[in-house]
């Protein structure tokens, strides 16, 4: 069995999300330093506020502003803080009861030590320094032994008081990442492998004998591991193709010109057709039937493209079965 | 008045066989459709099925887990679905693949189903990858991992008085030990509490990370009785949700799984098992009181999910497992809990049955 290849692989990507209009108050709100709920018909005070009661799902829209100051129900110290938490020195993870909220949000408190924390401590908050409108508006929580503050007041939600009024938060653009080590598994680790001596090696049903290029380690047919290794091609027929004459926007494909030809290619011995492109002949000559073989450049580790063998045309009964 | 009675009569329908693979830290050397087709073919073969006599078949899986996009469609060369199976995918844990199964089998549209699931935590880190599937607006951007969440949990029990560290520390033993039972589990035997990872929760108090994956197959009425000399009857199964804002919760308390028992009769009569999907400790300490499992219930014989927690499968395992112990006579009743989300957020409740001996 060949080596076992690996791979990093990061996948990133920005999640741009709208909100409704509970929300957008409240980031809004945060974003000028004030904290808002909503009251559900029973009298309750969520915060943070959501858009229907989770109890009754009904609609609510009634903000309240409660206080910048709070009470922990429950907490958890982080020795080792991971990517992208609240701090980067160790905090405790809490949730916290605002005063003049029923419910309690998750954040971060700044504390010295596990000592410094306990169920019931009072926090305020602790804002940050540049805010958009987003959760993190509130850098974390510290503690804080002031008086209690006032009960809270009614809020339209506007914030008609504030310079940036007629701008309120309607999305958020929230950023993830993820970082693997990708292996690719037995079948294809062992593709790749033979491909890297350019050489196209698929796997044969035990059972329906058909070859698989590249297999994934199982017949779709039959549901059995294909374990029988066997080299296929170089050599294949086109069994179909498409004209492409929208420029690739990936930068390892901007040399290619359109219009080009993509192609299903079934290659001598194979029951299931790869694809790539076609080179070496006018975009319009290429044709179901035409034989091709692959052309490796310098260090590549899969064939830059196919172009014709000159051979006569493959008779189409020979690939009707791999359309 | 009309005389079509209103309430249907039920499809009995029955867990005929289970198979799990051995769960272990790393599994580099397969893709998931080649870690999978082993407990495929077991299951087949207990039961002399072809995949061509599977009515319907479901599978549960995240593809968050490994990064690899669309690898639920990849596993399906595993089970022969080409030309086409009447087949469907949650992105859950397998037993809620199992219970869009199970009500696919009373409506009477198929009389077997096949059901599996697979994870594959080790390319990726499972503590960042869970936080995906939290609140997008108010807590996502935050980044607590699963780690931080349950440790909340946990210490609003201590706080409570439900439990304390030594009691949690008895709970992770206990299942290590039970698992030495069971050959395919990660952690078996003697295991180090370790040093916190996040107070108030020690490694010891967490699930291994790991790949694994499992397979049942359901059959209804007679065809059960064919396929197994003891078939597992399902006699209820549901599932319920909590709010998903965690300051909204009690978590000391799981009024989901309660309902969810309830509905699904599990305190009509005692069960003698309950294989209970805990991936920490302390879950365990809230699980037992919603639905209330006193000292003479044999609960995670496997070993649970403390001892083996393939993401996606280990719901899936906890009912096999349940089902497994009908099969062998060692259960006659017994309650399986299947759980997703941050802080037991949302729960499975099946209770399996044997006939009479
Ligand atoms: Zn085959």
């Amino acid at each position: 069995m060949p080596e076992v290849l690996k791979a990093p692989l990061t996948v990133e990507f920005p999640f741009t999300r709208s909100l409704g209009p509970v929300q957008s108050a409240f980031l809004t709100g945060l974003r000028e330093r004030v904290v808002l709920g909503v009251r559900t018909r029973d009298g309750r005070t969520l915060v943070p506020p959501v858009e229907y009661d989770p109890v009754t799902a009904e609609e609510i829209r009634d903000l309240v502003q409660v206080a910048a100051t709070g009470t922990v129900t429950t907490w958890a110290w982080n020795h080792a803080p991971r990517r992208g938490q609240p701090l980067g020195a160790p905090f405790a993870w809490a949730l916290i009861r605002l005063d003049g909220a029923d419910t309690a949000l998750l954040h971060a408190v700044d504390a010295p030590g596990p000592d410094a924390v306990h169920t019931g401590m009072r926090v305020r908050v602790r804002w940050a320094e540049e805010r958009t409108g987003a959760i993190t508006d509130i850098a974390c929580f510290e503690p804080y032994d002031g008086d209690d503050p006032a009960e809270p007041a009614g809020h339209s939600g506007e914030f008609s008081n504030f310079e940036n009024f007629e701008d309120p938060v309607t999305g958020i653009v929230a950023p993830a990442r993820l970082d693997y080590t990708y292996s690719p598994g037995r079948a294809q680790s062992a593709y790749i492998s033979a491909l890297s001596e350019h050489r196209n090696v698929g796997e044969r049903c035990p059972t329906c004998r058909k070859v698989y290029v590249p297999p994934r380690g199982a017949c779709p047919t039959c549901g059995v591991a294909t374990l029988e290794q066997v080299e296929v091609g170089p050599r294949g027929t086109v069994t179909t193709f498409c004209i492409v004459n929208i420029k690739a926007a990936h930068t390892a494909n901007l040399d290619i010109d359109v219009p080009y030809v993509y192609a299903h290619i079934a290659l001598d011995g194979a029951d299931l057709a790869l694809h790539g492109r076609i080179g070496g002949i006018p975009y319009d000559q290429v044709r179901m039937g035409l034989r091709v073989e692959p052309v490796w450049t310098e260090g590549a580790r899969f064939p830059d493209h196919y172009r014709p063998t000159g051979e006569a045309d493959a008779d189409y009964d020979t690939y009707r079965e791999l359309l | 008045m009309c005389d079509i009675p209103l309430v249907p009569v039920m499809r009995d329908i029955a867990l005929v066989a289970f198979a799990q693979t051995d769960h272990r830290r790393t599994s580099d050397e397969h893709s998931e459709v080649e870690m999978l087709m082993p407990v495929l073919h077991d299951v087949l073969a207990q039961t002399g099925l072809k995949t061509a006599d599977i009515g319907f078949t479901c599978s549960g899986s995240s593809d968050y887990l490994a990064g690899r996009a669309f690898s639920f469609t990849l596993a399906l060369d595993g089970v022969g679905a080409w030309p086409p199976i009447p087949e469907s995918h949650v992105e859950m844990d397998g037993a809620w693949a199992l219970y869009e199964a199970w009500t696919k089998l009373l409506t009477g549209d198929a009389d077997t189903a096949l059901v599996y699931a697979y994870g594959k935590s080790s390319p990726g880190s499972v503590r960042d990858v869970l936080t995906r599937q939290l609140d997008p607006y108010y807590v996502a951007p935050l980044w607590p991992d699963s780690i931080a969440l349950a440790a909340l949990q946990a210490q609003a029990l201590i706080d409570a008085g439900h439990t304390d560290e030594p009691a949690l520390a008895g709970v992770a033993a206990r299942s290590r030990r039970d698992a030495v039972g069971n050959s395919h589990a990660q952690l078996r035997g003697s295991v180090p509490h370790g040093d916190y990872l996040v107070r108030p929760l020690r490694t010891g108090d967490c699930p291994p990370i790991g790949d694994g994956a499992a397979a049942v197959i359901l059959a209804a009425g007679d065809r059960a009785r064919e396929l197994c000399e003891r078939p597992a009857w399902i006699r209820g199964i549901d599932h319920r949700i909590e709010a998903h804002a965690l300051g909204v919760r009690d978590l000391t308390d799981s009024p989901s799984t309660r309902l969810a028992a309830e509905k699904a009769g599990a305190f009509e009569r005692l069960v003698d098992t309950a294989e209970l999907h805990a991936p920490f400790t302390s879950q365990e300490v809230v699980l037992r009181k919603a639905l209330r499992l006193d000292d003479s219930v044999r609960v995670n014989p496997s070993g649970g999910a403390l001892a083996a927690n393939p993401i996606m499968a280990a719901g899936l395992i906890r009912i096999g497992e349940a089902a497994a112990r009908i099969h062998r006579g060692e259960s006659d009743r017994a309650l399986a809990h299947a759980t997703s989300g941050p802080c037991l957020q949302q729960n499975l409740v099946a209770v399996l049955e044997g006939d009479p001996r």
